[in-house]
């Protein structure tokens, strides 16, 4: 079934992506093959795959809990919460935030994890800053001058 | 021969500056360290060090040199989770589990981990001297392939890559053109054209193969643990004092010898890579034993062939990446990314014209060989003590680290999502059962794929029989055709015997 399905999404991105360069103008001055060509050949190969997947699809996987679902989905808030919040709340705080979260997410051990969060957020912050001379705001902006 | 000393003389001079051997013996214990971490493997070890090394400023010789001893040290690391935990760590080191952990819980762990040493040391030197002789003949005969060979290598590596990579062509299929639709995305070179971004500005110079590595490579990883949830910890063999077998050392040299030969002709094929390496090296020697019942209970010839195997095909991969710009494995293409960033374009003009990179590189090989047999057979107990690094602690590291590195880059939020959306994409397709190398080539040769094909367009004014009109390229289209098509056939019995292995052990 998963096979099947994803199948479908594949034809209907090829399509898609067909469509899309047959919408490209060409400039009249453009070589014999043109812009169009290359992307129309990719759509197509992808079509047949994606046919070939729905025909005669594979043992499905095993797909995770609904629980673990959920985790998984909470943790991709956390990485995107973590890529908004690394300028304006600085390095430390954010790392320590979010690496204490996703450590949570692997292994539920609260006290464990906060100590994961600051130990990688302090230790990281020394070895880009220093080593590596990256220039990281350690602090927000503001906040300690 | 004096062509070659003279080449080995220019290559050395660079590699012994201090600051170039400094950096070797840096990537060699940081490669170590990153093969032995559980679920860390040279592409994705390399892959997250890439942004990292642009950040330190180095120059292309230095970043290629430091990059690819961290690759040979991370394909001698992975042996040591393979034998002390039972999991590999990586798929090349998967083969070295099936004798080297039995060898482990009988308490010959110290062995099986010296003799595995010493056969990656054997492996990884022959193939470094076979790229030393091979290349620079590639690169003569690269110099013949015209737009039209281009394109139908291209298509050799893609079909070789989906034929034997891949359990399900349709599926490594899907990942190629999955890359290649990917790598479309941007202003088209030749016309000026903006092609599939959707009107959004971040997209106009296309997608960063770097984010796409990262993303696929380093965070997909994250999200496969979260859903394991440490059910993979398994409790390791304790390691006691370290002796050299010597007689077992003795008794495997000639496996040592059949395993790196098969192993470099395997890495040097483009798109096989050192899975197959390891694993052509295990079943020949097998075959071939009089007392086959002995594999997977802890032979020292099934912990020898593998390693050998696998540190050969590294080496191999290594040929085609150079000469040709066709990367042979998951690991190369990462380093391929790395050298397309740094502006060196590989191929035939590279050693003519870069000679300094070329040789500076082999020789740091050389180099980074001998270093590695001293950290990983006297000190090996040392990095057998990563092991014990909880996947809570390493893998949130791992993400902070791609975040930093990507960020590092360009200072931008989007490349930050874009990165976190090709990490959800990796876990889908890696569940799927999609491989996601293919996507990683897709995207960096993507460009060049279309390009060399508008071109041989160009020069016939549109007539596709060009395409056909050598016979380098005939040759090429054929083994394209072979290879995608063989393992249909092979595959029945492939898969027989690797069910038949696991059920052995």
């Amino acid at each position: 079934m998963s096979d099947r399905l994803t199948g479908l999404i594949i034809i209907v991105v090829a399509l898609a992506f067909f469509a899309g360069a047959t919408q490209l103008e060409a400039p009249f001055f453009a070589d014999p093959l043109g812009p169009k060509a290359f992307p129309m050949m990719i759509a197509s190969v992808a079509l047949i795959a994606g046919m070939v997947m729905v025909i005669r699809p594979d043992e499905p996987p095993q797909w995770p809990a609904l629980a673990t679902i959920a985790r998984l989905g909470l943790a991709t808030v956390i990485l995107v919460f973590y890529a908004y919040s690394l300028k304006p709340f600085g390095f430390l705080l954010s790392t320590a935030v979010a690496a204490a979260s996703l450590s949570y997410q692997i292994n539920p051990h609260a006290i464990r994890s906060i100590l994961t969060g600051i130990g990688l957020s302090v230790g990281l912050f020394f070895i880009f800053k220093f080593a590596l001379g990256l220039s990281l705001f350690a602090f927000p902006r503001g906040f300690l001058g | 021969m004096l062509e070659l000393m003279a080449n080995l003389e220019l290559g050395f001079s660079v590699a012994l500056s201090p600051s170039t051997l400094m950096l070797a013996m840096i990537g060699c214990v940081l490669g170590t360290i990153i093969g032995a971490l559980p679920g860390l493997g040279p592409s994705n070890g390399v892959a997250i060090l890439i942004p990292l090394s642009f950040s330190l400023g180095l120059d292309a010789t230095a970043a290629l040199v430091l990059m690819t001893a961290v690759y040979y040290g991370a394909m001698y690391g992975g042996r040591i989770s393979s034998i002390l935990l039972n999991i590999p760590g990586d798929e090349p080191a998967m083969m070295t589990t099936l004798d080297g952990y039995p060898m482990a819980k009988q308490g010959r762990a110290g062995d099986a981990l010296v003799l595995s040493g010493v056969a990656s040391f054997v492996g990884a030197l022959l193939s470094t001297l076979g790229l030393m002789l091979l290349a620079p003949i590639l690169a003569k005969i690269a110099f013949l392939f015209g737009p039209a060979e281009y394109f139908a290598l291209y298509l050799l590596a893609f079909c070789t890559l989906g034929g034997i990579g891949s359990n399900n062509q349709a599926k490594a299929v899907v990942a190629v053109c999955l890359g290649l639709g990917i790598a479309m995305v941007g202003v088209d070179s030749s016309t000026g054209l903006t092609r599939f971004t959707g009107g959004n500005l971040h997209l106009f110079d296309g997608i960063d193969f770097l984010v796409a590595i990262v993303g696929l490579f380093a965070v997909s990883e994250v999200f496969i643990f979260i859903e394991s949830h440490g059910r993979d910890s398994s409790i390791g063999v304790k390691l006691e004092k370290i002796t050299i077998p010597i007689k077992q050392i003795v008794d495997t040299r000639w496996t040592m010898l059949r395993s790196s030969a098969i192993g470099f002709v395997a890495g040097v094929l483009p798109g096989a890579g050192a899975s197959l390496g390891s694993f052509l090296a295990y079943m020949a020697e097998k075959s071939i034993a009089k007392d086959k019942t002995s594999f997977g209970t802890g032979e020292p010839r099934g912990v020898a062939a593998p390693e050998a195997g696998n540190n050969a095909a590294a080496g191999g991969a290594l040929v085609p990446m150079l000469t040709l710009g066709v990367p042979g494995s998951g690991t190369t293409a990462v380093l391929l990314a790395l050298l397309m960033t740094l502006n060196i374009t590989p191929g035939p003009l590279l050693f003519t014209e870069r000679p300094e990179v070329v040789w500076g590189l082999i020789a740091s090989l050389l180099i980074a060989n001998v270093v590695l047999l001293i950290l990983n057979v006297p000190l090996v107990k040392i990095f057998s003590r990563v092991l014990q690094v909880p996947a809570a602690i390493l893998l949130p590291g791992v993400t902070m680290i791609s975040f930093v590195g990507i960020y590092s880059l360009s200072g931008s939020y989007f490349d930050l999502l874009l990165m976190i959306g090709f990490g959800a994409l990796g876990y889908f397709l890696r569940k799927m059962s999609i491989p996601t190398v293919p996507v990683i080539l897709g995207i960096l040769l993507g460009g060049n794929m279309e390009v060399s094909l508008r071109r041989a367009m160009i020069l016939s004014d549109g007539d596709w029989s060009y395409l056909f009109s050598s016979t380098i390229a005939i040759c090429l289209w054929l083994a394209a055709f072979a290879g995608f098509i063989a393992p249909l056939f092979l595959r029945r019995f492939l898969s027989v015997s690797i069910a038949q292995e696991k059920q052995d052990k």
